[in-house]
């Protein structure tokens, strides 16, 4: 997972509310079987007027009207979004998408679940800021051709044109992985005695819950 | 001060507490399907791990696979490696798997509960945000990202921290043709996609005791359309009887033994609930979508929804957008909007109990002649085999109904079952964005009653009037 620290760059709006997983990335480039290639997948039905398939060789037409098209936007590494952004389908491709295609942080109002912790593990940073404050943002987005922030995650919080304009709150131990880079594997892995203490006790109380262990009696 | 049935499963897998609160939480089950699970095999191979417990996972593959002439195999290049990629990983880890030829092969949240591998007190989760109805059985389900299967599958467990609980109480007698679905799309027309985020729902009340294991699922898988972490339903003895002599529960003094430990898997009656919503169900007529998100949802007596009646400018523009994809004009009756497509299918509806409602709205009758498609997919393939012991398989087919193998289909269109872009679908699934079955499509969440009703009128109607 790659580290997160502070980020400065460009900000994208996308000015819908409920921005689905299927939406961020539609079902038919799910059938891949590795993490990499979605990012120019990202948005495909809203980025593209073609219809988009799997391993297609042919050069597709973008959408001019779809906002990360317009060349003010390009480069953009911060997602301003609208309320329960990534809902819908579990896949963990959404944030694969996302950061290929270059995004770093999303800034919302409201994210739903597995998709901000599938984020967040992925070193994909959700920032939830008040919905008044990610008005005000829009505003001054559209207003302003090359609008950037800095999210300072050590802080917790995010800064324009030298002004704090926003703190968030984050998990203190995902804060850590993100500082750090650690992968979750890892680290549970270090507590193997505790598991193992765990099944033997859980053996104890609920034993129907270790079938294996029945047919070796 | 009581406990509340979140607590109790909670508290009884926490393996290691950090002083922030995040847990080391133990997952019982696992349930893995072809399109979630490559990249967390290829993960555990590319760091030499191997699986923590391989017999607490179950495979099967259901998103990609063809519902008809499955002896062909798969035709699709990318599903085929997919599906065949799950059958090797399987194979090298030695992960249960029932492959795509077998009876049991189907959806992944209809095969759990059928082979009693969902058991009650169970920490349940599955690379699917459906993982949710397994809350049904008084199991703590809920679906995870591919990062979360590779862990579990390398360490049994998951980092998770606590959210609230919240109960929504359904109380009152469920009128005659409304169901668990229109239950489910009543609760979040009322609290919103977003009303159960940061919590587990727990469905209660008169109204869900009175729900079989069938309806109770159907009412969980919706459970994260209102943004919730997961559903819970309380133990009785539905759940019991439903999981006797199920292949993979426990049998003979265990399963007296377990019995036992599942009476226990209720809300203390002084359990506090950080969030509570009442709604009382015995006036419900059944329940259409007319947008894009299940929120959008209105009872079939009812009108498409004026724009210029929403105050809210955020929520305003999202139902100009989803009237304009649904092609649909404010103040249009619902019984007046002609369909093209009728999908009867799903992890939400595709058991036994939903193929039996919709048989009984279309025995002796014909889908309406301008309906393209008319689809039946059962929900594994126990289930089409118990339907075609009833003759439901004659019922649908004499009606012009095609009646197919077991898979995902249409509810996701990731196989070759899909809306082509303006056609129009009553559909028996979860998720009515755009999109989701199929580019351009657009999409009616209905029960299945109303699903088959719709196919021989060829529009929604009111069925409490039409039979
Ligand atoms: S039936 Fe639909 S919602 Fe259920 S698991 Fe399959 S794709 Fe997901």
């Amino acid at each position: 997972m790659q580290r997160f620290e502070t980020l400065t760059g460009l900000v994208a709006p996308l000015d819908r509310l409920n921005v689905d997983t299927d939406a961020i990335i539609p079902k038919q480039y799910l059938k891949a079987i590795s993490r990499a290639g979605f990012g120019v997948n990202l948005f495909d039905n809203w980025r593209y007027l073609d219809q988009g398939e799997p391993g297609q060789k042919r050069a597709r037409v973008p959408n001019p009207d779809f906002v990360l098209n317009q060349p003010r936007y390009q480069g953009a590494s911060i997602l301003l979004a609208r309320a329960n952004f990534g809902c819908g389908s579990s896949r963990e491709h959404a944030p694969w998408a996302l950061l290929e295609y270059g995004f770093r942080a999303i800034i919302a109002p409201s994210f739903a679940d597995i998709f901000y912790h599938n984020s967040l593990k992925n070193g994909l940073l959700p920032v939830v800021l008040p919905a008044p404050e990610v008005d005000r943002l829009f505003r001054v987005v559209e207003k302003t051709i090359g609008y950037s922030v800095t999210i300072d995650l050590r802080h917790q919080r995010v800064v324009a044109e030298g002004q704090e304009i926003g703190t968030f709150d984050i998990n203190p131990f995902r804060k850590d992985c993100l500082l750090g880079g650690l992968d979750d594997i890892g680290w549970t892995l270090q507590y193997q005695a505790d598991i193992k203490a765990y099944e033997e006790r859980r053996r104890q109380e609920a034993p129907w819950l270790f079938p294996e262990a029945r047919t070796k009696q | 001060m009581g406990k509340t049935l979140y607590d109790k499963l909670w508290e009884s897998h926490v393996v290691r507490e950090l002083p922030d609160g995040t847990c080391l939480l133990y997952i019982d089950r696992q349930l893995v399907h072809e399109v979630t699970s490559p990249q967390a095999f290829a993960g555990l191979r590319a760091h030499n791990r191997g699986l923590w417990r391989a017999a607490a996972n179950l495979a099967v593959a259901d998103h990609n696979v063809p519902t008809t002439e499955r002896a062909r195999g798969i035709i699709d290049p990318t599903s085929r490696l997919q599906v065949e990629t799950l059958e090797r990983n399987c194979q090298d880890f030695s992960v249960p798997l029932f492959a795509m030829d077998d009876a049991r092969q189907g959806i992944v949240h209809v095969v759990g509960p059928e082979q009693g591998a969902t058991l009650p007190g169970m920490t349940i989760v599955c690379g699917d945000s459906h993982t949710s109805t397994h809350g049904a059985f008084g199991a703590l389900a809920h679906g995870i990202g591919t990062s979360e299967v590779e862990q579990v599958m390398a360490t049994q467990c998951l980092l998770q921290k606590k959210v609230g609980a919240m109960r929504v109480r359904l109380e009152g007698t469920i009128p005659n043709h409304v169901t668990a679905k229109d239950l489910a799309l009543a609760v979040i027309g009322r609290i919103g996609t977003a009303g159960g985020t940061g919590h587990a729902i727990e469905f209660a009340g008169s109204a869900v005791s009175s729900l079989t294991m069938e309806g109770r699922m159907t009412l969980c898988n919706m459970a994260i359309e209102a943004g919730a972490r997961a559903g819970l339903v309380a133990v009785d003895d539905t759940t019991i009887e439903y999981l006797a002599d199920r292949p993979f529960a426990p049998a003979g003094k265990l399963w007296d033994q377990a019995v036992q430990a599942w009476r226990t898997l209720h809300s203390d009656p002084d359990a506090r609930f950080s969030k509570e919503v009442l709604i009382d169900v015995s006036s419900l007529a059944p329940q259409v979508t007319y947008g894009t998100s299940p929120e959008m949802v209105i009872s079939v007596e009812g009108h498409v929804p004026d724009p210029c009646q929403e105050i809210d400018p955020a929520r305003r523009e999202a139902l100009v957008a989803a009237l304009r994809y649904m092609d649909l004009a404010p103040g249009t009756a619902m019984t007046d909007i002609a369909i093209d497509v009728v999908f009867i299918g799903s992890c939400t509806n595709a058991r036994l109990e939903d193929l039996r409602a919709a048989a009984g709205m279309v025995r002796g009758k014909k889908v309406a002649a301008h309906i393209h498609r008319a689809l039946v997919v059962p929900g594994s393939g126990l289930v089409k085999r118990a339907a075609e012991a009833e003759g439901l398989d004659r019922v649908f087919r004499e009606a012009g109904f095609e009646w197919r193998d077991a898979g995902c289909s249409m509810c996701l269109a990731m196989n070759a079952d899909r809306l082509e872009p303006g056609e129009r679908c009553a559909s028996t699934s979860n998720r009515n964005f755009e999109g989701r079955q199929g580019q351009g499509g657009r999409t009616h969440l209905v029960s299945p009653a109303m699903a088959a009703a719709a196919a021989v009128a060829g529009h929604f109607v009111d069925i409490r009037q039409w039979i």
